[in-house]
Protein backbone atom coordinates (compact mmCIF):
# COMPACT_ATOMS: atom_id res chain seq x y z
CA UNK A 1 0.00 0.00 0.00
CA UNK A 2 0.91 3.47 -0.80
CA UNK A 3 2.07 5.65 2.35
CA UNK A 4 0.95 8.76 2.07
CA UNK A 5 1.51 12.28 3.92
CA UNK A 6 -0.40 15.44 3.39
CA UNK A 7 2.11 18.66 3.08
CA UNK A 8 1.43 22.13 2.59
CA UNK A 9 4.62 23.37 0.42
CA UNK A 10 6.01 26.00 -1.93
CA UNK A 11 6.10 24.48 -5.47
CA UNK A 12 9.97 24.74 -5.32
CA UNK A 13 10.09 22.35 -1.92
CA UNK A 14 7.58 19.98 -3.82
CA UNK A 15 10.40 19.87 -6.14
CA UNK A 16 13.07 18.35 -3.94
CA UNK A 17 11.04 16.14 -2.35
CA UNK A 18 10.21 14.74 -6.18
CA UNK A 19 13.43 15.07 -6.67
CA UNK A 20 14.99 12.90 -3.71
CA UNK A 21 12.28 10.44 -4.11
CA UNK A 22 13.44 9.98 -7.84
CA UNK A 23 17.13 9.52 -6.21
CA UNK A 24 18.51 12.82 -6.04
CA UNK A 25 22.16 12.38 -5.16
CA UNK A 26 24.17 15.40 -6.30
CA UNK A 27 22.85 19.15 -6.57
CA UNK A 28 25.21 21.82 -7.78
CA UNK A 29 24.29 25.16 -8.25
CA UNK A 30 24.47 29.06 -7.46
CA UNK A 31 21.53 30.63 -5.96
CA UNK A 32 18.89 32.67 -7.79
CA UNK A 33 15.88 33.92 -7.44
CA UNK A 34 13.16 33.15 -7.72
CA UNK A 35 14.78 29.53 -7.52
CA UNK A 36 16.89 29.56 -4.20
CA UNK A 37 14.44 27.40 -1.94
CA UNK A 38 15.44 24.37 -4.37
CA UNK A 39 19.76 24.80 -3.47
CA UNK A 40 18.60 25.90 0.22
CA UNK A 41 16.79 22.81 0.60
CA UNK A 42 19.13 20.66 -1.12
CA UNK A 43 22.06 21.91 0.94
CA UNK A 44 19.68 21.07 3.70
CA UNK A 45 18.63 17.33 2.80
CA UNK A 46 20.96 16.27 0.81
CA UNK A 47 23.82 15.59 3.28
CA UNK A 48 21.32 13.63 5.37
CA UNK A 49 21.21 11.03 2.54
CA UNK A 50 24.24 10.19 1.90
CA UNK A 51 23.99 12.49 -1.03
CA UNK A 52 26.03 15.83 -2.11
CA UNK A 53 25.69 19.77 -2.16
CA UNK A 54 27.84 22.01 -3.71
CA UNK A 55 27.60 26.05 -4.42
CA UNK A 56 29.56 26.42 -7.19
CA UNK A 57 31.50 29.88 -8.68
CA UNK A 58 28.99 29.92 -10.91
CA UNK A 59 26.11 28.48 -12.96
CA UNK A 60 28.42 27.57 -15.92
CA UNK A 61 30.43 25.28 -13.18
CA UNK A 62 27.54 23.73 -11.61
CA UNK A 63 26.33 22.46 -14.96
CA UNK A 64 29.69 21.06 -15.75
CA UNK A 65 29.75 19.31 -11.72
CA UNK A 66 25.96 18.31 -12.58
CA UNK A 67 27.31 16.53 -15.65
CA UNK A 68 30.55 14.59 -13.72
CA UNK A 69 28.41 13.46 -11.46
CA UNK A 70 25.93 12.05 -13.90
CA UNK A 71 28.66 10.45 -15.68
CA UNK A 72 29.94 9.46 -12.00
CA UNK A 73 26.80 7.20 -11.63
CA UNK A 74 24.59 9.48 -9.09
CA UNK A 75 21.10 11.32 -10.12
CA UNK A 76 22.09 15.31 -10.89
CA UNK A 77 20.19 18.34 -10.69
CA UNK A 78 20.77 22.00 -10.44
CA UNK A 79 18.33 24.40 -10.57
CA UNK A 80 18.32 28.42 -11.65
CA UNK A 81 16.37 31.21 -13.35
CA UNK A 82 16.90 33.45 -16.24
CA UNK A 83 20.54 34.92 -16.19
CA UNK A 84 21.62 31.78 -14.82
CA UNK A 85 19.83 29.67 -17.42
CA UNK A 86 21.56 31.51 -20.02
CA UNK A 87 25.14 30.81 -18.68
CA UNK A 88 24.38 27.01 -18.28
CA UNK A 89 23.86 26.95 -22.46
CA UNK A 90 26.84 25.81 -23.26
CA UNK A 91 27.15 22.91 -21.02
CA UNK A 92 23.68 22.27 -21.61
CA UNK A 93 24.46 21.57 -25.13
CA UNK A 94 27.59 19.16 -23.92
CA UNK A 95 25.18 17.42 -21.59
CA UNK A 96 23.02 16.46 -24.18
CA UNK A 97 25.59 15.54 -26.90
CA UNK A 98 27.21 13.41 -24.42
CA UNK A 99 24.29 11.85 -23.46
CA UNK A 100 24.17 13.06 -19.92
CA UNK A 101 21.25 12.52 -17.76
CA UNK A 102 20.25 15.62 -15.79
CA UNK A 103 17.71 17.61 -14.59
CA UNK A 104 18.12 21.44 -14.47
CA UNK A 105 15.33 23.33 -13.37
CA UNK A 106 14.70 26.71 -14.53
CA UNK A 107 12.24 28.77 -12.87
CA UNK A 108 11.42 31.55 -15.29
CA UNK A 109 11.03 35.23 -13.87
CA UNK A 110 10.50 38.36 -15.93
CA UNK A 111 13.24 39.11 -18.55
CA UNK A 112 15.34 39.87 -20.38
CA UNK A 113 18.75 40.48 -18.27
CA UNK A 114 18.44 40.87 -15.11
CA UNK A 115 14.75 42.18 -15.69
CA UNK A 116 12.03 41.94 -12.87
CA UNK A 117 14.12 39.44 -10.70
CA UNK A 118 11.27 38.32 -8.41
CA UNK A 119 8.00 38.21 -11.08
CA UNK A 120 7.07 35.29 -13.07
CA UNK A 121 7.93 35.27 -16.69
CA UNK A 122 7.31 32.48 -19.17
CA UNK A 123 10.05 34.35 -21.25
CA UNK A 124 12.56 31.17 -21.46
CA UNK A 125 10.39 28.39 -23.31
CA UNK A 126 12.11 29.14 -26.50
CA UNK A 127 15.71 29.34 -25.21
CA UNK A 128 14.78 26.03 -23.42
CA UNK A 129 15.00 23.90 -26.76
CA UNK A 130 16.70 26.30 -29.05
CA UNK A 131 19.17 28.48 -26.39
CA UNK A 132 22.35 26.47 -26.81
CA UNK A 133 23.91 25.69 -30.17
CA UNK A 134 23.77 23.06 -32.75
CA UNK A 135 20.82 20.82 -33.17
CA UNK A 136 20.43 18.88 -29.89
CA UNK A 137 17.72 16.52 -28.39
CA UNK A 138 16.22 18.19 -24.96
CA UNK A 139 13.03 17.64 -22.82
CA UNK A 140 11.20 20.26 -21.58
CA UNK A 141 8.60 19.51 -18.91
CA UNK A 142 5.98 22.27 -17.52
CA UNK A 143 4.36 22.48 -14.31
CA UNK A 144 0.68 23.98 -13.80
CA UNK A 145 0.26 23.43 -9.75
CA UNK A 146 2.24 22.47 -6.88
CA UNK A 147 1.44 19.04 -7.62
CA UNK A 148 3.03 18.83 -10.75
CA UNK A 149 6.03 20.14 -10.00
CA UNK A 150 6.52 17.24 -7.18
CA UNK A 151 5.20 14.99 -10.07
CA UNK A 152 7.42 16.44 -13.44
CA UNK A 153 10.06 16.95 -10.96
CA UNK A 154 10.12 12.73 -10.62
CA UNK A 155 9.22 12.19 -14.45
CA UNK A 156 12.03 14.93 -15.58
CA UNK A 157 14.72 11.86 -13.91
CA UNK A 158 12.84 9.32 -15.52
CA UNK A 159 13.00 10.71 -18.64
CA UNK A 160 16.61 11.64 -18.13
CA UNK A 161 17.83 8.20 -17.31
CA UNK A 162 15.80 6.16 -20.32
CA UNK A 163 16.77 8.74 -22.75
CA UNK A 164 19.62 9.86 -21.49
CA UNK A 165 19.59 13.69 -22.02
CA UNK A 166 19.19 16.60 -20.27
CA UNK A 167 15.25 17.29 -18.93
CA UNK A 168 14.37 21.05 -18.30
CA UNK A 169 12.07 21.50 -15.36
CA UNK A 170 10.02 25.20 -17.29
CA UNK A 171 8.61 26.41 -13.95
CA UNK A 172 7.43 29.73 -13.16
CA UNK A 173 7.58 32.36 -10.45
CA UNK A 174 3.85 31.58 -9.60
CA UNK A 175 4.43 28.03 -9.13
CA UNK A 176 7.59 27.88 -7.40
CA UNK A 177 6.14 30.15 -4.48
CA UNK A 178 2.94 28.95 -3.73
CA UNK A 179 1.96 26.67 -1.17
CA UNK A 180 -0.66 23.99 -1.88
CA UNK A 181 -1.18 20.81 0.02
CA UNK A 182 0.60 17.43 -2.12
CA UNK A 183 0.69 14.32 -1.07
CA UNK A 184 4.02 12.89 -0.63
CA UNK A 185 4.94 9.15 -1.42
CA UNK A 186 7.06 7.27 0.50
CA UNK A 187 6.83 4.00 -1.43
CA UNK A 188 8.89 5.31 -4.29
CA UNK A 189 11.39 3.26 -5.55
CA UNK A 190 14.70 5.67 -7.20
CA UNK A 191 14.82 5.87 -10.79
CA UNK A 192 17.37 3.29 -12.53
CA UNK A 193 19.94 3.83 -15.05
CA UNK A 194 20.94 1.22 -17.76
CA UNK A 195 24.11 -0.19 -17.39
CA UNK A 196 25.92 -2.09 -19.97
CA UNK A 197 26.01 -5.48 -19.28
CA UNK A 198 29.37 -6.22 -21.45
CA UNK A 199 32.90 -6.32 -19.84
CA UNK A 200 34.67 -3.56 -19.71
CA UNK A 201 37.24 -3.09 -23.24
CA UNK A 202 34.15 -4.17 -24.73
CA UNK A 203 32.51 -1.37 -23.86
CA UNK A 204 31.21 1.02 -26.30
CA UNK A 205 29.98 4.63 -24.58
CA UNK A 206 28.12 5.47 -27.91
CA UNK A 207 27.26 1.87 -29.15
CA UNK A 208 24.28 2.19 -31.73
CA UNK A 209 23.96 -1.27 -32.21
CA UNK A 210 21.24 -2.29 -29.36
CA UNK A 211 19.23 0.76 -29.57
CA UNK A 212 18.41 4.47 -29.70
CA UNK A 213 19.78 5.04 -26.57
CA UNK A 214 23.19 3.00 -25.79
CA UNK A 215 23.77 1.59 -22.09
CA UNK A 216 25.94 3.46 -19.85
CA UNK A 217 29.33 2.56 -17.93
CA UNK A 218 30.12 4.34 -14.30
CA UNK A 219 33.32 6.27 -14.01
CA UNK A 220 35.47 4.05 -11.83
CA UNK A 221 33.82 0.80 -12.20
CA UNK A 222 36.83 0.20 -14.59
CA UNK A 223 35.53 1.35 -17.65
CA UNK A 224 37.72 3.40 -19.64
CA UNK A 225 36.23 5.68 -22.18
CA UNK A 226 36.19 8.84 -23.89
CA UNK A 227 33.97 11.47 -24.42
CA UNK A 228 33.74 14.64 -26.14
CA UNK A 229 32.03 17.63 -26.81
CA UNK A 230 33.68 17.16 -30.51
CA UNK A 231 31.54 14.73 -33.30
CA UNK A 232 32.19 11.55 -32.03
CA UNK A 233 32.49 7.99 -32.79
CA UNK A 234 30.48 5.09 -31.17
CA UNK A 235 33.91 4.73 -28.85
CA UNK A 236 33.73 8.42 -27.83
CA UNK A 237 36.56 9.56 -29.86
CA UNK A 238 36.56 12.49 -32.23
CA UNK A 239 35.38 12.21 -35.23
CA UNK A 240 35.21 13.97 -39.19
CA UNK A 241 33.39 11.05 -40.97
CA UNK A 242 30.29 12.75 -42.35
CA UNK A 243 28.93 9.32 -42.32
CA UNK A 244 29.38 8.61 -38.62
CA UNK A 245 28.26 12.31 -38.17
CA UNK A 246 25.06 12.62 -40.00
CA UNK A 247 24.79 8.90 -37.87
CA UNK A 248 25.36 10.49 -34.80
CA UNK A 249 22.98 13.58 -35.66
CA UNK A 250 20.04 10.48 -36.60
CA UNK A 251 20.36 8.71 -33.52
CA UNK A 252 20.31 12.29 -31.13
CA UNK A 253 17.24 13.03 -33.47
CA UNK A 254 15.29 9.47 -33.28
CA UNK A 255 15.56 8.41 -29.79
CA UNK A 256 13.36 11.50 -28.97
CA UNK A 257 11.24 11.59 -31.99
CA UNK A 258 10.58 7.67 -32.30
CA UNK A 259 9.36 7.49 -28.75
CA UNK A 260 7.42 10.59 -28.91
CA UNK A 261 4.44 8.49 -27.25
CA UNK A 262 6.46 7.50 -24.30
CA UNK A 263 7.48 11.46 -24.04
CA UNK A 264 4.19 13.51 -25.16
CA UNK A 265 2.01 14.40 -22.49
CA UNK A 266 -0.94 16.89 -22.53
CA UNK A 267 -3.84 17.73 -20.10
CA UNK A 268 -7.09 18.57 -21.63
CA UNK A 269 -10.26 19.94 -20.15
CA UNK A 270 -13.74 20.27 -21.36
CA UNK A 271 -12.53 19.86 -24.97
CA UNK A 272 -15.10 17.07 -25.94
CA UNK A 273 -17.61 19.67 -27.21
CA UNK A 274 -15.39 22.81 -27.27
CA UNK A 275 -15.68 25.47 -30.01
CA UNK A 276 -12.88 27.23 -28.72
CA UNK A 277 -9.28 25.78 -27.35
CA UNK A 278 -7.38 27.32 -25.16
CA UNK A 279 -3.84 26.88 -24.75
CA UNK A 280 -2.09 27.84 -22.00
CA UNK A 281 0.84 26.14 -19.60
CA UNK A 282 2.40 26.85 -16.16
CA UNK A 283 0.74 29.31 -13.99
CA UNK A 284 -1.51 30.74 -16.89
CA UNK A 285 -2.87 27.19 -17.26
CA UNK A 286 -4.86 28.30 -13.77
CA UNK A 287 -5.85 31.60 -15.57
CA UNK A 288 -7.26 29.90 -18.74
CA UNK A 289 -8.96 27.15 -16.56
CA UNK A 290 -10.79 30.38 -14.30
CA UNK A 291 -11.78 31.80 -17.83
CA UNK A 292 -12.81 28.48 -19.90
CA UNK A 293 -15.20 27.81 -16.83
CA UNK A 294 -16.74 31.43 -16.97
CA UNK A 295 -16.59 31.52 -20.75
CA UNK A 296 -19.10 27.85 -19.81
CA UNK A 297 -21.20 29.49 -17.49
CA UNK A 298 -21.81 32.17 -20.68
CA UNK A 299 -22.72 29.58 -22.53
CA UNK A 300 -19.65 29.79 -24.47
CA UNK A 301 -18.37 25.80 -25.44
CA UNK A 302 -14.47 26.10 -23.77
CA UNK A 303 -11.83 24.12 -23.25
CA UNK A 304 -8.25 23.69 -22.51
CA UNK A 305 -5.37 22.27 -23.77
CA UNK A 306 -2.51 22.04 -20.93
CA UNK A 307 1.16 20.85 -22.21
CA UNK A 308 2.84 19.00 -19.62
CA UNK A 309 5.56 18.37 -21.94
CA UNK A 310 6.69 21.77 -23.89
CA UNK A 311 9.30 20.06 -26.18
CA UNK A 312 9.04 17.73 -27.75
CA UNK A 313 5.68 20.04 -28.67
CA UNK A 314 3.12 17.81 -28.57
CA UNK A 315 2.41 18.46 -32.59
CA UNK A 316 -0.31 16.05 -33.13
CA UNK A 317 -2.88 16.61 -30.68
CA UNK A 318 -2.92 20.36 -31.54
CA UNK A 319 -3.46 19.38 -35.12
CA UNK A 320 -6.26 16.84 -34.22
CA UNK A 321 -8.05 19.71 -32.34
CA UNK A 322 -7.36 22.36 -34.74
CA UNK A 323 -9.87 20.02 -37.21
CA UNK A 324 -12.00 20.32 -34.33
CA UNK A 325 -12.85 24.15 -33.22
CA UNK A 326 -13.17 26.84 -34.58
CA UNK A 327 -11.00 28.95 -32.73
CA UNK A 328 -7.44 28.35 -30.51
CA UNK A 329 -6.63 30.86 -27.87
CA UNK A 330 -3.01 30.90 -26.80
CA UNK A 331 -2.02 32.45 -23.78
CA UNK A 332 1.14 33.19 -22.11
CA UNK A 333 3.49 34.99 -19.83
CA UNK A 334 6.04 36.28 -23.10
CA UNK A 335 5.62 38.53 -26.00
CA UNK A 336 4.94 35.37 -28.21
CA UNK A 337 6.67 31.83 -28.15
CA UNK A 338 5.07 28.76 -27.84
CA UNK A 339 1.91 30.26 -30.44
CA UNK A 340 4.61 29.75 -33.34
CA UNK A 341 4.55 26.03 -32.29
CA UNK A 342 0.44 25.84 -32.16
CA UNK A 343 -0.01 27.97 -35.61
CA UNK A 344 2.41 25.55 -37.26
CA UNK A 345 0.79 22.54 -36.11
CA UNK A 346 -2.74 24.12 -36.55
CA UNK A 347 -2.60 24.16 -40.57
CA UNK A 348 -4.67 26.80 -40.97
CA UNK A 349 -7.54 25.31 -39.76
CA UNK A 350 -9.19 27.09 -36.96
CA UNK A 351 -8.55 31.56 -36.19
CA UNK A 352 -5.98 31.68 -34.05
CA UNK A 353 -6.05 34.59 -31.28
CA UNK A 354 -3.75 35.69 -28.23
CA UNK A 355 -3.07 36.65 -24.98
CA UNK A 356 0.48 37.80 -24.41
CA UNK A 357 1.90 39.68 -21.24
CA UNK A 358 5.57 40.50 -20.05
CA UNK A 359 4.64 42.98 -17.31
CA UNK A 360 5.61 40.39 -14.60
CA UNK A 361 1.65 39.80 -13.49
CA UNK A 362 -0.08 36.76 -14.14
CA UNK A 363 -2.40 36.88 -17.21
CA UNK A 364 -5.62 37.19 -15.21
CA UNK A 365 -8.37 35.10 -16.49
CA UNK A 366 -10.64 38.07 -17.99
CA UNK A 367 -8.54 38.54 -20.98
CA UNK A 368 -8.71 35.16 -21.73
CA UNK A 369 -12.06 35.65 -21.31
CA UNK A 370 -12.48 38.43 -23.65
CA UNK A 371 -10.63 36.63 -26.07
CA UNK A 372 -12.72 33.55 -26.02
CA UNK A 373 -15.48 35.63 -26.30
CA UNK A 374 -14.51 37.35 -29.49
CA UNK A 375 -13.73 33.71 -30.96
CA UNK A 376 -16.72 33.16 -30.87
CA UNK A 377 -18.67 36.16 -32.03
CA UNK B 1 -18.30 26.63 0.69
CA UNK B 2 -17.44 28.62 -2.36
CA UNK B 3 -14.13 30.33 -2.98
CA UNK B 4 -13.25 32.52 -0.06
CA UNK B 5 -10.24 34.97 -0.85
CA UNK B 6 -8.68 36.04 2.13
CA UNK B 7 -5.70 39.11 2.47
CA UNK B 8 -3.33 39.23 5.70
CA UNK B 9 -1.78 42.26 5.82
CA UNK B 10 0.78 44.39 8.16
CA UNK B 11 4.32 45.11 8.17
CA UNK B 12 7.69 42.58 7.87
CA UNK B 13 8.13 40.74 11.31
CA UNK B 14 4.26 40.49 12.26
CA UNK B 15 4.14 36.92 11.13
CA UNK B 16 1.31 37.14 8.73
CA UNK B 17 3.36 35.23 6.14
CA UNK B 18 3.76 32.50 8.67
CA UNK B 19 0.00 32.80 9.57
CA UNK B 20 -1.36 32.43 6.13
CA UNK B 21 0.58 29.38 5.53
CA UNK B 22 -1.22 28.28 9.10
CA UNK B 23 -4.33 29.09 7.92
CA UNK B 24 -4.13 27.17 4.67
CA UNK B 25 -2.90 24.05 6.58
CA UNK B 26 -5.48 24.27 8.81
CA UNK B 27 -7.97 24.08 5.77
CA UNK B 28 -5.99 22.10 3.26
CA UNK B 29 -4.52 19.45 6.07
CA UNK B 30 -7.17 19.24 9.08
CA UNK B 31 -10.10 20.57 7.20
CA UNK B 32 -10.04 18.16 3.87
CA UNK B 33 -10.48 21.58 1.85
CA UNK B 34 -8.79 23.28 -1.29
CA UNK B 35 -6.07 26.24 -0.12
CA UNK B 36 -3.59 27.83 -1.93
CA UNK B 37 -1.24 30.75 -0.43
CA UNK B 38 1.10 33.32 -1.72
CA UNK B 39 2.84 36.08 -0.57
CA UNK B 40 4.88 39.33 -1.24
CA UNK B 41 7.77 38.14 -2.15
CA UNK B 42 11.27 40.27 -3.14
CA UNK B 43 11.90 43.82 -1.93
CA UNK B 44 8.16 44.69 -0.65
CA UNK B 45 8.38 41.81 1.59
CA UNK B 46 11.14 43.64 3.96
CA UNK B 47 9.60 46.45 5.73
CA UNK B 48 6.46 48.32 4.33
CA UNK B 49 3.44 46.63 3.92
CA UNK B 50 3.46 43.13 3.33
CA UNK B 51 0.92 40.58 2.41
CA UNK B 52 -0.24 36.78 2.98
CA UNK B 53 -2.74 35.33 0.57
CA UNK B 54 -5.26 32.75 1.62
CA UNK B 55 -7.82 31.34 -1.44
CA UNK B 56 -9.89 28.55 0.26
CA UNK B 57 -12.79 26.54 -1.67
CA UNK B 58 -14.23 23.10 -1.32
CA UNK B 59 -13.32 22.80 -5.48
CA UNK B 60 -9.86 22.93 -6.81
CA UNK B 61 -8.79 26.74 -6.89
CA UNK B 62 -7.78 27.71 -10.76
CA UNK B 63 -6.51 31.44 -9.86
CA UNK B 64 -4.21 31.00 -7.68
CA UNK B 65 -3.72 34.82 -6.58
CA UNK B 66 -6.54 36.48 -4.64
CA UNK B 67 -8.58 39.05 -6.85
CA UNK B 68 -11.24 40.73 -4.56
CA UNK B 69 -10.67 39.75 -1.16
CA UNK B 70 -13.52 38.22 0.75
CA UNK B 71 -11.60 39.31 4.27
CA UNK B 72 -8.77 41.50 4.75
CA UNK B 73 -6.62 41.86 7.92
CA UNK B 74 -4.45 45.01 8.32
CA UNK B 75 -1.49 45.18 11.17
CA UNK B 76 -0.53 48.74 10.56
CA UNK B 77 -1.72 51.89 8.72
CA UNK B 78 0.37 51.69 5.63
CA UNK B 79 -0.84 47.92 4.96
CA UNK B 80 -4.41 49.20 5.27
CA UNK B 81 -3.98 51.75 2.81
CA UNK B 82 -2.29 50.20 0.02
CA UNK B 83 -4.42 47.11 -0.01
CA UNK B 84 -7.82 48.49 1.18
CA UNK B 85 -8.99 48.75 -2.77
CA UNK B 86 -8.91 44.97 -3.25
CA UNK B 87 -11.64 44.34 -0.46
CA UNK B 88 -14.48 43.56 -1.90
CA UNK B 89 -17.35 46.24 -0.61
CA UNK B 90 -19.36 44.00 1.90
CA UNK B 91 -16.34 42.00 2.90
CA UNK B 92 -15.21 42.00 6.26
CA UNK B 93 -12.66 44.11 7.06
CA UNK B 94 -10.44 43.37 10.87
CA UNK B 95 -7.91 45.64 12.22
CA UNK B 96 -5.47 46.34 15.15
CA UNK B 97 -6.39 49.00 16.46
CA UNK B 98 -3.83 50.45 18.05
CA UNK B 99 -1.85 50.74 14.40
CA UNK B 100 -4.78 51.37 12.32
CA UNK B 101 -6.85 54.46 13.11
CA UNK B 102 -7.88 55.82 10.07
CA UNK B 103 -10.75 53.80 7.78
CA UNK B 104 -13.22 54.58 5.24
CA UNK B 105 -16.85 54.21 6.16
CA UNK B 106 -17.79 51.08 4.09
CA UNK B 107 -20.87 49.08 3.93
CA UNK B 108 -18.97 46.23 4.74
CA UNK B 109 -18.67 45.48 8.63
CA UNK B 110 -15.13 46.62 10.41
CA UNK B 111 -13.92 44.62 13.14
CA UNK B 112 -11.37 46.78 14.97
CA UNK B 113 -9.44 44.35 17.75
CA UNK B 114 -6.76 45.48 19.95
CA UNK B 115 -5.04 42.22 18.48
CA UNK B 116 -1.35 43.19 19.41
CA UNK B 117 -2.69 43.74 23.07
CA UNK B 118 -4.05 40.88 23.88
CA UNK B 119 -1.35 39.31 22.75
CA UNK B 120 0.98 41.03 25.12
CA UNK B 121 -1.56 41.19 27.93
CA UNK B 122 -3.89 37.90 27.46
CA UNK B 123 -1.43 35.32 26.36
CA UNK B 124 1.75 37.24 27.54
CA UNK B 125 3.90 38.15 24.10
CA UNK B 126 3.23 41.19 21.60
CA UNK B 127 4.98 37.93 18.84
CA UNK B 128 1.69 36.25 18.89
CA UNK B 129 -1.01 39.28 17.95
CA UNK B 130 -0.47 36.71 14.59
CA UNK B 131 -2.22 34.03 16.17
CA UNK B 132 -3.99 36.09 17.91
CA UNK B 133 -5.59 37.22 14.80
CA UNK B 134 -5.69 33.70 13.56
CA UNK B 135 -8.02 33.24 16.00
CA UNK B 136 -10.52 36.14 15.58
CA UNK B 137 -10.54 35.12 11.77
CA UNK B 138 -11.76 31.69 12.77
CA UNK B 139 -14.79 33.60 14.86
CA UNK B 140 -15.24 36.05 12.36
CA UNK B 141 -15.48 34.35 9.26
CA UNK B 142 -16.12 30.26 10.03
CA UNK B 143 -13.75 29.86 6.74
CA UNK B 144 -11.88 26.84 8.82
CA UNK B 145 -13.25 25.20 11.98
CA UNK B 146 -11.24 26.05 14.99
CA UNK B 147 -10.07 22.55 15.91
CA UNK B 148 -8.41 22.68 12.43
CA UNK B 149 -6.98 25.87 13.18
CA UNK B 150 -5.83 25.06 16.41
CA UNK B 151 -3.92 21.57 14.97
CA UNK B 152 -2.18 23.96 12.46
CA UNK B 153 -0.91 26.05 15.26
CA UNK B 154 0.30 23.83 17.29
CA UNK B 155 2.30 21.90 14.50
CA UNK B 156 4.21 25.26 13.89
CA UNK B 157 4.48 26.81 17.69
CA UNK B 158 8.18 26.36 18.32
CA UNK B 159 8.34 23.66 21.24
CA UNK B 160 7.56 25.66 24.83
CA UNK B 161 5.50 28.23 23.43
CA UNK B 162 2.28 25.15 22.66
CA UNK B 163 0.61 26.94 25.47
CA UNK B 164 1.39 30.21 24.54
CA UNK B 165 -0.23 30.05 21.15
CA UNK B 166 -3.29 28.16 22.38
CA UNK B 167 -4.08 30.83 24.71
CA UNK B 168 -3.55 33.83 22.23
CA UNK B 169 -5.59 31.79 19.70
CA UNK B 170 -8.27 31.15 22.10
CA UNK B 171 -8.46 34.74 23.23
CA UNK B 172 -8.59 36.24 19.99
CA UNK B 173 -11.40 33.89 18.84
CA UNK B 174 -13.39 34.82 21.91
CA UNK B 175 -13.11 38.40 21.96
CA UNK B 176 -13.88 38.41 18.58
CA UNK B 177 -16.74 36.61 18.94
CA UNK B 178 -18.03 38.75 21.18
CA UNK B 179 -17.33 41.92 19.20
CA UNK B 180 -19.11 40.04 16.31
CA UNK B 181 -22.42 40.15 17.71
CA UNK B 182 -22.08 43.27 19.03
CA UNK B 183 -21.53 44.81 15.46
CA UNK B 184 -23.92 42.36 13.39
CA UNK B 185 -26.39 43.87 15.91
CA UNK B 186 -25.92 47.22 15.37
CA UNK B 187 -25.57 46.84 11.61
CA UNK B 188 -28.97 45.49 11.64
CA UNK B 189 -30.23 48.60 13.17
Amino acid sequence: MKMVKNKFMQGNAACVEGAISAGLKFYAGYPITPSTEIAELCAEKLPKIGGRFIQMEDEIASMGAVIGASFAGVMSMTATSGPGFSLKQENLGYASFVEAPCVVVNVMRSGPSTGLPTSPAQSDVMQAKWGTHGDHPIIVLCPDSVKSMYELTIRAFELSEEFRVPVILAADEVIAHMREAIEIRDDLKPVQRRYTTKKPGEFKPYDDSEGLVPPMAKFGDGYRFNTTGLMHDTEGFPTSDPVKSQKLQDRLRDKIEKNLEKIVSVKTYNMDDAEVAVFAYGSTARSAMAAIVEARSNGVKAGLIVPETLWPFPEKIISMYAEKVKAFVVAEMNMGQMVYEVERCMHGKAKLLTVFQANGELIKPELILNRIKEAVK
Amino acid sequence: MPKYELRLSGSGGQGLILAGIMLGEAASIYDNKEATQSQSYGPEARGGASRSEVIISDKPIDFPKVRQADFMLSMTQESYDKYISGLREEGVLLTDSFFVTKVKPRTGPVYSMDLTKIAAEKAGKKIVANVVSLGAIVALTNVVSLEAMKKAVLDRAPSGTEEMNLKALEEGYNAALELKGKILQEMKK
